[in-house]
This record gives C-alpha cells, sequence and structure tokens, in this order.
C-alpha cells in the first residue's frame, strides 16, 4: 500500500472530500429549469479521475526533482499570467469580464493562476529554505516578498481578489513557519490593519501608536520604517478620504472592478439567499437533491462558488459539519507531514499547500454566510472546475511525496 | 530557517491549533444559522418558493321566508397574474392590454395592489367575460404568471326588486383595508358592499382557501399543484330570512318606475321583516365585478337618488301618522279619553295667540271625540290635545316612544331619526326666548321638530297592532327583542284600532283603501317638507286584520302628495299578502 500510495490517510481523506464534493456538483445540477450546471457532474468525474492520476504521477517525482523544476515552472506561470494579461485572457461564467483564462481563439485553455497556487509555493519554500536563519527584518523578506508579490499583482489585474487573497495567506502562513516573529508578520500586514482601522479614528491612532512602538522596536532600515509609516499612513488616512470623494457609482465601478462576481442583483441579493438556503436546512437539510432553493434558482452559483450553501440546504447542520470535520482533517494531516518532513523545504511546501486550501476553505465557506467578502474563490474538492481539482490533487500527490520521504515514510524503511 | 524538531513541533501545534480554532468557529456560525435560528429561514424560503392562489369561498346564500332565493352564486372567473416584480407586472399589463382592455390608470392600480401582496396573483379581472377567458387561454404560454381561475359570482335573480334589502357586494377598497373591521381581508376579494351583504357579511363570507403554486427566482410558475397541501375554501352557510319574496316582488311592481319612496312591511308579532322596498331602486348585479363607470354615473346623477334607501336612510316629517303618538301618551297620562272632546270644536282652525292654525279641512269637522280626530285626522283636535299635555309631556312621550331612536333593523346605514330630547332643544337651536309655544300644536301633528324614518314608524305601529311593545325588525330569522313603548287599558288599545279602522271606513280619510272582508286599520299623514312647498310627503302606516294583526306596512311616496295614494299601496300589500281583494270605491281626500 505505502508503496502505491505515499500517505495513505491523506489519500483517503482527499478521496472522500472529492466524492462528497461530486455528490453535491451533481445534486447542484439537479433544478426545476436546466441551467449550465446539470452536466456538470459528468466532466467533474472525468477532472477527478484525471486528477487522481496526476497526483500518482506527481508522486514519483521525488521532493529533490520537485526543487529542479521548481525555478522553471515558477517562470512559466509567470509567463502564463503575462499571457492573460496581454492579449491572451479571457473570462467564463459570472466572471465573464475577467481575463484569468488563457483562450486560444474561443477555446479556454486554463486558468494559470490555479498553477500559480502550486509554484508560488513551490518557489516561495525555496527562497526562505534557502537561508538558515529565518528573516529578522524586514530587508531579510524583500526576496519572498517578490516571489509572491510579482505573481499576485498579475493576479490583481486580472482581476481576480479571491486568488489575490489566497496567496497573501500562502505568504503569511509559510513566514510563519519559517520561524518569522509575530511582531514582523504584523508590521508586514500593518497596511492592511490600517485600512481596516480606519473605520474608526480613535482605533487607527491607538493601532498608529502601537505600530510607532513596533517600528522602534525591531529598527528596520531607516527606509523601510519610512515606507511603512507611511504605508500605514496612506492605507489609514488618506485612502478612506479619497474613497469619500469619489461618486457612487465610481466606488461602484471600481470594487465592481476589484471582483466582478460580487453582488450581481444589488444588495446583496445573493448571499441573503444562500443564508436563506443553509439556514432553511436545520438539523438534517431538506434531503438530498431536494433544495428549493437550489431547484429553483434562488441560489446562485450553486455548482462553484455557492456549493456549499448546496451542503447547507440539503444535508443541514449534519452534513455541514462532515465536511468542516474532513476539511479540518485534512488541515491536520498536511501540518503533520509539514512536521515530520525531512527538510525545510519540503516542510514549506506542506504548509504552503495547507495555507492555500485553508484561505481558500475559509473565505468561500465563510462567503455563504457572509462572514467574508463575496469574491469569485472555489471551495478545493467541491467546486466544479477542472483546474482547480487538477491543482489542488497536484497538491495531494506532492503531500504524499514528502510524507513518504519524511519520518515514518516509506523511505525510512526503504534507505 | 529554523528546522529543529522542537520549534517545528511547536509552530505544527500553533497552526493545527488555529486551523481547528477557526473551523470551530465556523461550526459556531453554522450552528448559529442552521439550529437556532431555523425557522425564521425555513420560512423565507417557503416565501421563496411558493405562491398563494386564492380559492374564493362562495358567499353564503340567501334565502327569503319561503326557501325562494334571494341572492346566490354562479360561475364566474378571475384573472390574476403572478409576479417576480413591479416592473414585470406592468410589462405583462401592456403586453396583456393588446388583448383586453387596459387603461394606465388601471395597470397603475394593480401595481399598487402587487405592492401590498406580492406573494399573492394581482387580479387584473375580477369579473372576466367568457369570450376575454377563452382568448387568454389561447396566449397563455406568451403570459406565464397569468393565473384564470373559476370564481364564483354574486347574483341576484330579482335584481333591482331586491337591492333595498341585499345591497350588493364588491371588491375591497383600498380604504377598506386600513379599516380595523376588515382586519385578515385581502385585496381583491370581494366584500359585502350594503344592505344584508354588508351587515352580514362575517357570515357571508365564507373561508377562502388557497393554493399553493411553486415558482422560480425569476417568478416563473415552477409547479401549479402538489407544491403544498392546497387549502379549500369552505363555503359561508346560508342566511334564512323572514322576507316573503313574492310580496317583496308585488311591491316592487306596485311602485313601478314614477313613484319614489320607501316602504315597510312588518309582521307585528316578531318584527319580522316581509318586504321593504326603496323606489327607485338600482341594478345589483351589474355592482358585481367592478361597477361600470357610466352606470355609476347614472346612478349617482339620478335627482331621485336610487342608491338612497328611502326606508331606512330618509328621514320625513311624520305627518298624521305621528297623531297615534300623540293619541297613545295623552291616553297613558290620564290626560284624555277616547269620547273626550276638546273646548273648541273645529270650524276649520284655531286661534294660538296672534297666529291662525288652520285644519287640513277648511270646512271644520265639528265638535269631534278623540276617535272621530283620528278617523277624520283633525288637526284642531289635536292643537288642544298637545296644549292641555304640555311640550314637556309631548317631547318625553315621544322620546320613550323611541322616536329619538334607531330602530335597529338588520341594516346598515339606518339613520336616526330627528326628535327633540328636552325642551332646551328648542333653546339651542332658535336661541332662550325666540321661539314661542306654538311649537306644540306642529309637534302634535306630527310636523315640526320631527323627522322619521319609514322603519321607525311602521315599528311603533307594532306596538298600536299589538299590546304596546315594538319587535326590533328583522331581516334575518331570529328572535327579536321587544321593547315596552306604552302601557295602555285593553279598551283604550281597542279604542285606538277602532278609529284606526275608522279611518279605512266610509268617511276617514282612507276609506278609498278598504279591503273586502278584512278590517284595514292605519293613518294617512301628508307632511309638509321644506324641499318641495307645493309636493307633500304622502304617508300611510296601518296593519290588518285590526283584530289580529299579521302585517304591518308603512308606505312614504316623496313628493306623493296626499296620504291616501299612499293607503292605496299599502292597502294593495296587506290584500296580497292577506291573500284577499282590496276595494277602492270611495275616492275621499283627506289628510
Amino acid at each position: 500500500m505505502r508503496r502505491l500510495i505515499g500517505d495513505p490517510p491523506l489519500f483517503a481523506i482527499a478521496l472522500a472530500l472529492s466524492l462528497y464534493g461530486l455528490s453535491i456538483v451533481y445534486s447542484a445540477g439537479q433544478t426545476d429549469v436546466p441551467t449550465v450546471a446539470t452536466h456538470a457532474w459528468r466532466a467533474q468525474t472525468i477532472w477527478i479521475i484525471l486528477a487522481i492520476g496526476v497526483s500518482f504521477a506527481i508522486g514519483k517525482a521525488s521532493v529533490r526533482m520537485l526543487d529542479w523544476v521548481t525555478i522553471p515552472l515558477f517562470t512559466l506561470t509567470l509567463l502564463g499570467l503575462a499571457a492573460t494579461l496581454l492579449g491572451f485572457g479571457c473570462g467564463a461564467g459570472t466572471a465573464a469580464s475577467t481575463k484569468s483564462w488563457i483562450c486560444l481563439g474561443s477555446h479556454r485553455i486554463g486558468q494559470p493562476s490555479e498553477l500559480a497556487k502550486v509554484t508560488v509555493v513551490l518557489m516561495l519554500a525555496r527562497v526562505l529554505s534557502a537561508k538558515k536563519d529565518p528573516p529578522k527584518t524586514l530587508a531579510e523578506l524583500w526576496p519572498a516578498a517578490l516571489v509572491v508579490g510579482i505573481p499576485w499583482l498579475m493576479i490583481m489585474l486580472q482581476p481576480d481578489l479571491g486568488t489575490g487573497l489566497a496567496f497573501i495567506g500562502i505568504f503569511f502562513g509559510m513566514l510563519f513557519w519559517a520561524g518569522v516573529s509575530w511582531p514582523l508578520l504584523l508590521l508586514i500586514a500593518s497596511p492592511v490593519v490600517s485600512l481596516i482601522g480606519a473605520v474608526n479614528v480613535w482605533i487607527w491612532g491607538a493601532w498608529f501608536i502601537i505600530l510607532i512602538v513596533l517600528v522602534y522596536r525591531y529598527r528596520p532600515y531607516l527606509g523601510e520604517g519610512i515606507v511603512l509609516v507611511v504605508a500605514n499612513f496612506v492605507m489609514g488616512v488618506l485612502a478612506p478620504i479619497l474613497w469619500d470623494r469619489l461618486q457612487p457609482y465610481q466606488q461602484k465601478r471600481l470594487l465592481t472592478y476589484l471582483d466582478p462576481t460580487a453582488d450581481a442583483r444589488g444588495s446583496g441579493y445573493h448571499v441573503i439567499q444562500s443564508i436563506v438556503a443553509i439556514g432553511s436546512g436545520g438539523w438534517f437539510g431538506k434531503g438530498y437533491t431536494l433544495g428549493t432553493q437550489k431547484r429553483l434558482a434562488f441560489l446562485p452559483a450553486q455548482h462553484t462558488d455557492f456549493i456549499f450553501s448546496v451542503v447547507g440546504e440539503e444535508l443541514g447542520f449534519v452534513g455541514v459539519t462532515l465536511a468542516l470535520s474532513l476539511f479540518l482533517l485534512l488541515l491536520l494531516r498536511t501540518i503533520r507531514i509539514a512536521t515530520r518532513a525531512n527538510d525545510s523545504f519540503s516542510s514549506l511546501i506542506a504548509i504552503g499547500l495547507a495555507a492555500s486550501w485553508f484561505v481558500h476553505m475559509l473565505i468561500n465557506v465563510g462567503m455563504t454566510l457572509s462572514l467574508m467578502p463575496i469574491t469569485g474563490i472555489p471551495l478545493p474538492f467541491f467546486s466544479y472546475g477542472g483546474s482547480f481539482m487538477l491543482a489542488s490533487w497536484l497538491s495531494v500527490g506532492i503531500l504524499m511525496r514528502i510524507a513518504s520521504e519524511g519520518r515514518g515514510g516509506r523511505t525510512d524503511f526503504a534507505v | 530557517m529554523s528546522f529543529h524538531p522542537n520549534d517545528v513541533a511547536r509552530r505544527g501545534r500553533t497552526a493545527s491549533f488555529i486551523a481547528a480554532g477557526i473551523i470551530a468557529f465556523l461550526l459556531a456560525a453554522f450552528f448559529r444559522t442552521q439550529v437556532l435560528d431555523r425557522a425564521r429561514y425555513a420560512l423565507q424560503s417557503e416565501e421563496n418558493r411558493l405562491r398563494e392562489v386564492p380559492l374564493p369561498a362562495p358567499r353564503g346564500i340567501i334565502y327569503d321566508r319561503t326557501g325562494r332565493v334571494i341572492a346566490e352564486n354562479v360561475p364566474g372567473y378571475s384573472v390574476s397574474i403572478l409576479s417576480p416584480s413591479a416592473d414585470s407586472l406592468r410589462e405583462a399589463m401592456r403586453r396583456l392590454a393588446g388583448t383586453i382592455q387596459l387603461t394606465p390608470g388601471e395597470i397603475e392600480l394593480a401595481v399598487r395592489r402587487y405592492k401590498r401582496a406580492p406573494n399573492r396573483p394581482t387580479v387584473i379581472l375580477s369579473d372576466a367575460k367568457f369570450d376575454v377567458v377563452s382568448v387568454l387561454e389561447e396566449h397563455r404560454v406568451e403570459f406565464p404568471g397569468l393565473i384564470i381561475q373559476a370564481a364564483p359570482k354574486r347574483f341576484y335573480p330579482d335584481s333591482t326588486m331586491v337591492a333595498s334589502i341585499v345591497g350588493y357586494t364588491g371588491e375591497i377598497t383600498e380604504d377598506e383595508l386600513k379599516k380595523p373591521q376588515y382586519e385578515g381581508y385581502k385585496a381583491g376579494q370581494q366584500i359585502g358592499k350594503g344592505g344584508l351583504e354588508r351587515y352580514y357579511e362575517s357570515d357571508l363570507r365564507g373561508r377562502e382557501g388557497v393554493r399553493f403554486v411553486e415558482v422560480d427566482a425569476r417568478g416563473r410558475v415552477v409547479r401549479e399543484a402538489g407544491a403544498r397541501q392546497d387549502i379549500e375554501p369552505l363555503a359561508a352557510d346560508p342566511l334564512q330570512t323572514n322576507i316573503d319574496l313574492k310580496l317583496q316582488e308585488y311591491t316592487a311592481q306596485l311602485f313601478g318606475d314614477s313613484l319614489q319612496g320607501g316602504v315597510v312591511a312588518l309582521d307585528p308579532k316578531t318584527g319580522g321583516v316581509l318586504a321593504l322596498y326603496s323606489a327607485p331602486s338600482f341594478n345589483p348585479n351589474r355592482f358585481v365585478g367592478g361597477i361600470p363607470a357610466d352606470y355609476w354615473r347614472e346612478l349617482t346623477t339620478d335627482p331621485r337618488h336610487p342608491l338612497y334607501n328611502k326606508a331606512i336612510q330618509g328621514t320625513y316629517p311624520p305627518g298624521s301618522t305621528w297623531k297615534l303618538a300623540t293619541a297613545a301618551v295623552a291616553l297613558e297620562n290620564g290626560i284624555v279619553k277616547m269620547d273626550d272632546h276638546m273646548p273648541q270644536p273645529c270650524t276649520g282652525g284655531y286661534q294660538y295667540f296672534n297666529r291662525y292654525f288652520r285644519c287640513w279641512e277648511p270646512r271644520g269637522h265639528g265638535n269631534v271625540n278623540l276617535q272621530q280626530a283620528i278617523e277624520k285626522s283633525c288637526d284642531v283636535y289635536f292643537y288642544q290635545l298637545g296644549l292641555k299635555m304640555t311640550l314637556e309631556n309631548l317631547i318625553a312621550g315621544g322620546v320613550r316612544l323611541s322616536f329619538r331612536e334607531r330602530t335597529g333593523i338588520d341594516l346598515p346605514s339606518e339613520s336616526k331619526p330627528i326628535f327633540p330630547d328636552a325642551i332646551r332643544y328648542y333653546d339651542e337651536r332658535y336661541g332662550p326666548k325666540r321661539w314661542s309655544r306654538a311649537v306644540t300644536l306642529n309637534l302634535a301633528i306630527g310636523q315640526g321638530e320631527n323627522n322619521q324614518t319609514v322603519i321607525s314608524m311602521a315599528r311603533f305601529y307594532t306596538a298600536l297592532a299589538t299590546d304596546g311593545t315594538a319587535a326590533q325588525p328583522m331581516i334575518a330569522k331570529g328572535t327579536a327583542k321587544r321593547q315596552r313603548l306604552f302601557s295602555l287599558t285593553p279598551d283604550q288599545m281597542r279604542g285606538l284600532r277602532e278609529a284606526l279602522a275608522g279611518v279605512v271606513e266610509a268617511g276617514g280619510t282612507a276609506a278609498s283603501a278598504r279591503i273586502q272582508g278584512v278590517v284595514l286599520a292605519g293613518k294617512t299623514g301628508t307632511a309638509q317638507n321644506a324641499q318641495d312647498p307645493l309636493h307633500h310627503h304622502a304617508w300611510f302606516v296601518g296593519f290588518a286584520p285590526a283584530n289580529d294583526p299579521k302585517i304591518v306596512v308603512a308606505v312614504m311616496l316623496e313628493f306623493g302628495g296626499h296620504g291616501t295614494r299612499a293607503a292605496r299601496i299599502a292597502s294593495s300589500i296587506i290584500s296580497q299578502y292577506l291573500n284577499v281583494v282590496p276595494t277602492q270605491m270611495l275616492e275621499t281626500e283627506g289628510d
């Protein structure tokens, strides 16, 4: 068994999630008026089989080989992303106005941003594991920031806010794993904290004082310190003022640009219908394929972004608990693989992939209850879509390889 | 990076802890939404998918005393539209306007209705003609939200002849919906708008049923049945009435097109209303499903006021018919006896200080007693009787005889009669010392500050026809309340009845209204009115047979001239009811 499957528990969890997801994709197609989702389950079945095949194939490649291909793959990713921005990009579905797909003619080939979720992890792991000590100053973080920042910028230009958020999650997760201290992480995140804190001048004032203390304590280089303080000032003071000076339609246009899938019908209609669907599910749900919100098309994007609402409506709190428990098991198993990895490179890869899944899960599931902003971000193993399914199982393959090379893995016995 | 196993294990624990914590937080959020708030969202989800199509309940059938139908339901059609938004409703109606006539005003009205109850179909036509329905059925696919339904429609077989009793039904208005009495009603429902239909609305309406239709997010009907168990409509129980439909029809025919006025026929023993008619009448069937504008204009501009119920709403000076009230009070108080004479015989008038009060008979009635004074309706006698009683007693007597009260007939909008409550009434009306006791003379003969409804006079005569107690007039079957108006000895009662019978004998004022084989007792009245001094209101109130009254009839003809004409109509109604032949032989003019 071990010879074939690097880490049976991980494989079992991922398979369970995929089958659970497939059954929900099938149900999502069961509507009173046929939609694009009607036959999605057939394609999804093929994608899953293909993806599992890919995971076995990648499992054959040693971590060392991954190390070799990291730079070429990362370059390829950057080229792909650049291609989407240079005229080969096109949109799909609710995000038709964006350019996250590479298209030749009218054929959509794939989404480089899905590939990027893996290659950025590889590249960042490579950069972070190259140094013996964890970055202690902002200056030491520049290479890592560039590895994530360049593809992130290109993705935000597509634009694809959801994937952009995932990158931020990956970045922080891996920095944490690399041993970067909490206060330094906080410093990096400070402009965002400023933006959030800008809603209230007192909150922002308090935060700014904390920031000054942190800057003083960590004594970054003068330039960095100035950049930090200025960035916080811009986000906390100038951004709200500029935002207020925009006309409402301009604000809306900007928000729509940042996230075309958000609020298509206005006043949060979609997310309200999602909450109604989930809430009306109760303990045990309305029954598999029988969700009325879904059947009668009250639920938007029921096979992609809002697939978890179908789980909530048809299988109730029990179904939700089962799905979230599987995700927790997936994360715990991946973290375990990371802790038992042979070297820092593999360990960082494992944690980066875990962070990616975690952010996707958190934003997607949180969005269905309006706990998170509505962005077009898929739920791993559930949402209909080939690229992301491939990327997720690619991750599983890499993790199984890392597990088999790590402590308690197959290589322990082999070597 | 620092990759010491201890560091990695510690970070692993932290990472696991964060993952577990956030997933626990998500689970808590789902628990709140799915378990704690489930009821609210389940309701919203049902409201999302279900539209309630009302199934109107058949209104209660109204029967007369013999089981003949006064009001029933016939098959009709209503057309309504289920719409996801006001805009799409407007659009659908604009397209419908090609098939059926819809004005922009009607479209906006429908949109207002829609906004009040967006989950119910908006009624476009509450009474659609069959040809319209068949055209719409043909084009059904073009209008996905269109709902064509069989809806019971109110029908009154006797049409104008029963309008004064039943009233009519119509769609509830926006103003009515705001009233507390119509709580629970919904736009588009039919309600009783007048007469019995309105008075017994809560008994007649039945319980509306509901059919649940399933719609999708765009408001398209996905499932017409079976989305949820229908609630069947519940027909209301029939309403049994005291009305004698044959008599009602006969009465209506007597009035024809030319006469205007009101009639009430009561059973003196039970207070049951045998017939009630106001002329001219209107066609209640044309009100059902929305009254055509031209018919409404015709009714409201008619100077004879067809919508005004002259039997219960109109108040008129009762004239000489009220002399019996004067007599009854005087007898009860012991001021006069049946054979008492007054100091001055009638010489055609009476001098009261500086004013001369005429008797209707310029030749005078000579020296008459109370019985003769009633028979001949001698004004001079009653002038003196009134003065003898004093104004105070006259007013107090009228109040005690309930001439200030509504009769309480089971019809809406009965008017309250006008009658002074005390001397101070005159002070308030004319100012203290600005009126003279001469009002006594007018009041004693039923003129002056005294306006009665036809039903009010009819009720008073039921007391004369029985034992001094009057029954509350009731159209619906049931036990009516009786109220004592006066207490007279049997001799006094007999005397009054004989006098009333004398009215309809040779030499009485209504001799022409005699009925063969039946002793008819009654009193004519010719009331002056301010609206038209040349044309008096003609009254007759009476009962028969005099010794055992089975029917009391009050007839009032607006601007009808002499009471004799009213007497002849009353006589015909009574003959019809008692199934005997009236004899109209002697033409005696009288008041």
